[in-house]
């Protein structure tokens, strides 16, 4: 319980101020900050998962890094409500483009992460 | 004082979908029900949260909620691994069913979400944004 506790407030806090940074300098229409982290995240996890079904790390850091910090850091709301955003805002394109390329990316860099020579 | 509602509300967040994933152990076919119902949740909920409380709740309790709780206790890159996992099981029909409701209905819950909270805004008679 403590380590998901502890992973998942530090990942939150990550998540927080990586995508105050990136959106300072994103130039573009598309919510880079969420999109950057939500796939950095998918492909961390790939690559700890490994590490945890291969007995490299033990449950506690799964729970910590995997469960707690990676699972806080990415994150599935925000990435809904910025999209009915851009929705909204009737930049149609550009939602299409964010929610194909963030699912894409997302599980294609968890399989490199998965499979990652570690 | 931003970090600390955020860590706060990251932690509470994150154990929920913990407590809550172990919980719900229903999964049809391979289905990861428990991830599905807990995005779909928070889509819903983010949705009518951040459209409701706009310059109406202090910074720091939108943080806490928001950026912090909700943002936490929904995850992508659990779903991006569970994807990984059931195609290399072959399961493809299941990976895409699972990629095409998660991504249809979470976006149709938050745009819910939202229409809920102009509606009892504009029954209040107060403006949305």
């Amino acid at each position: 319980m403590i380590f998901v506790i502890l992973g998942g407030g530090f990942g939150a806090i990550t998540r927080y101020a990586l995508g105050n940074l990136i959106s300072r300098k994103n130039n573009t229409p598309l919510p880079l900050g969420t999109f950057l982290i939500n796939v950095s995240g998918s492909f961390l996890l790939g690559m700890i998962n490994r590490l945890f079904l291969s007995h490299s790390i033990n449950q506690s850091l799964w729970l910590l890094f995997g469960v707690g910090f990676l699972g806080a850091y990415t994150t599935f709301s925000t990435f809904g409500y910025e999209t009915i955003n851009l929705l909204i805002q009737k930049k149609i394109m550009t939602a299409v483009i964010y929610v194909l390329l963030s699912a894409a990316f997302g599980i294609l860099f968890a399989e490199v992460g998965f499979h990652l020579p570690i | 004082m931003n970090y600390i509602v955020i860590f706060i509300g990251g932690a509470i967040g994150a154990i929920c979908r913990y407590t809550l994933g172990n919980f719900i152990s229903y999964s049809p076919g391979d289905f990861p029900m428990n991830t599905f119902i807990i995005n779909m949740i928070g889509c819903l909920f983010l949705g009518f949260f951040l459209t409701y409380t706009k310059k109406k709740f202090s910074k720091e309790l939108i943080l806490l909620i928001g950026t912090g709780f909700t943002g936490a206790f929904t995850t992508f890159s659990t779903f991006s691994l569970e994807n990984v996992k059931l195609i290399e099981d072959g399961q493809l029909i299941t990976s895409f069913l699972y990629v095409f409701i998660s991504l249809g209905i979470g976006i149709c819950l938050s745009y819910l979400g939202y229409l809920l909270a102009v509606q009892i805004l504009k029954r209040k008679g107060e403006s949305i944004s």
